[in-house]
């Protein structure tokens, strides 16, 4: 095991993931560190989504190595309920569970896990909720909510785990244009109290602000990457130039 | 009919009463079943998948009257004769395993088809937050999953009651078979089948303003498709 410096949060190296024959993810190597904002743009299945999800052990790699807090994602040793427990994961269609009201989808797996007593549990999620101004829908089932608000809703679920790491996969994607604001508000702000966060997305406008780094990925590789300037004002690689040209 | 009525109508009434026992032990058999295998269909392991529909393609490929027959005649027979074990089942047991396993198959595929009808990201969502596999089934999948298996799961339920009539073969005293040795007395055929088909009739159509009732209950605050 290579020695690794304390704040790497997710070291990745030469990840490799197949679906069948094909390869989806070749030779991926990153190390995000405590408080960074990683963003990942790239045109649909360039792998960026995938490479999400191996993060998160969604989807098992292939090869390479994955640690997590110092956790090998790759060996069967690992409890990965553990290390999920301080990964949040966001989707792009929220995923929420239609059969709970807002209260009880946050609820749900901290007292499953028995992450403390009831009242104490109920009192972090009404917080959470609050965070993301979700306060008085607590009650509402998440068909009765806009796609703005179920996201949000689905980030304080999240949340509620108390992670060190959060990983967004498209978020605003499947929202309406009126509401990829709210959301991203939400996240700017979780970005700004220093959460380390790994997001995938199209919204240039959220990389270029909030991104401390920022990947742009296509057919399988990290093609590039800097710091927003450097990558969206900047790219050195015809690739990038041409994907953002077609983006921005 | 009367004559069918007062002369033989405690030993029908007994009779489905023996009928609905032998539904009733089948049906929670082979709900074990058909949980057991279902989960083996969407297990992601795929010897599980294999164990599932080997199962599956045995029972539903042989009628279950060849089933009752092989099971209450065929194995005594074999435990007898090539093991020297003497066994004997009772006509309840060898009707509860037939309906059992038959049913059972039959649940096994309807509990695979209403998990798998649940969005994928349902479980990815439940798993993400840490919760294990069988917790996520059990507390996100499963209870959507029951909302849509209900309907169909009552009609089999109705097809295993219809079913259980096929045991009179084997010499379990339910209905049919009841009903066959009264017509055999009195020869009265129209009266004595009469009587036994108006009463599946009733069970039947309670069994499915039930299902309606529960449905209604289970459907409330969903939204119409």
């Amino acid at each position: 095991m290579a020695e690794r410096k304390s704040d790497v949060k997710i070291h990745v190296s030469h990840l490799k993931k197949y679906f069948g024959k094909l390869e989806v993810l070749k030779d991926i190597s990153l190390d995000v560190h405590e408080g960074e904002v990683v963003v990942i743009i790239g045109p649909s299945g360039s792998g960026k989504s995938t490479f999400l999800r191996c993060m998160n052990r969604l989807e098992m790699p292939t090869g390479g190595e994955i640690y997590v807090n110092g956790m090998n994602l790759l060996s069967r040793k690992t409890n990965i309920n553990l290390v999920r427990q301080n990964i949040g994961m966001v989707f792009q269609h929220f995923n929420l569970f239609p059969n709970m009201d807002v209260l009880k989808n946050l609820m749900m797996a901290p007292l499953d896990l028995k992450k403390g007593d009831k009242i104490h549990l109920e009192q972090t999620a009404m917080q959470m909720l609050e965070k993301v101004g979700m306060t008085e829908k607590a009650h509402a089932y998440p068909e009765q909510l806009s796609g703005g608000q179920q996201q949000r809703v689905a980030i304080a679920r999240a949340l509620c785990m108390h992670p060190d790491i959060m990983l967004f996969d498209e978020p605003t994607s499947a929202l309406d244009p009126e509401m990829v604001g709210e959301v991203l508000e939400v996240m700017k702000e979780l970005a700004a109290e220093g959460m380390t966060m790994v997001v995938v997305t199209h919204e240039m406008g959220f990389a270029r602000e909030v991104g401390d780094r920022v990947l742009f990925m296509d057919g399988g590789y990290i093609v590039e990457e800097g710091t927003p300037e450097e990558v969206l004002k900047n790219p050195k690689e015809q690739r990038t130039k041409d994907f953002l040209s077609k983006v921005l | 009919m009367s004559y069918i009525l007062t002369n033989y109508g405690g030993l029908l009434l007994r009779a489905m009463g023996q009928t609905l026992l032998l539904t009733l032990s089948g049906l929670f058999f082979a709900s074990i079943i058909g949980v057991i295998f279902g989960l083996l269909a969407v297990s992601h392991n795929r010897i599980c998948n294999w164990i599932e529909t080997i199962f599956i393609d045995i029972v539903r490929g042989v009628p279950m009257i060849v089933l009752a027959y092989f099971v209450f005649f065929g194995i005594p027979y074999f435990m007898n004769n090539t093991l020297g074990k003497n066994v004997t089942l009772s006509a309840l047991t060898a009707g509860t395993i037939c309906l059992s396993l038959n049913c059972g198959a039959y649940m096994a595929e309807i509990i695979r088809a209403g998990i798998q009808s649940v969005d994928p990201g349902q479980m990815e969502a439940a798993r993400s937050l840490g919760l294990t596999y069988g917790t996520a089934m059990r507390k996100v999948v499963m209870p959507q999953a029951i909302r849509t298996m209900i309907p169909t799961i009552i009609s089999q339920f109705i097809i295993t009651l219809k079913d259980s009539s096929i045991l009179s073969v084997i010499g379990f005293p339910e209905l049919v078979n009841t009903a066959k040795n009264i017509v055999a007395n009195t020869f009265m055929s129209f009266q004595t089948w009469l009587v036994v088909a108006i009463m599946y009739l009733i069970i039947i159509l309670a069994l499915s303003k039930a299902a309606k009732v529960i449905e209604r209950r289970l459907n409330r605050g969903r939204k119409k498709v």
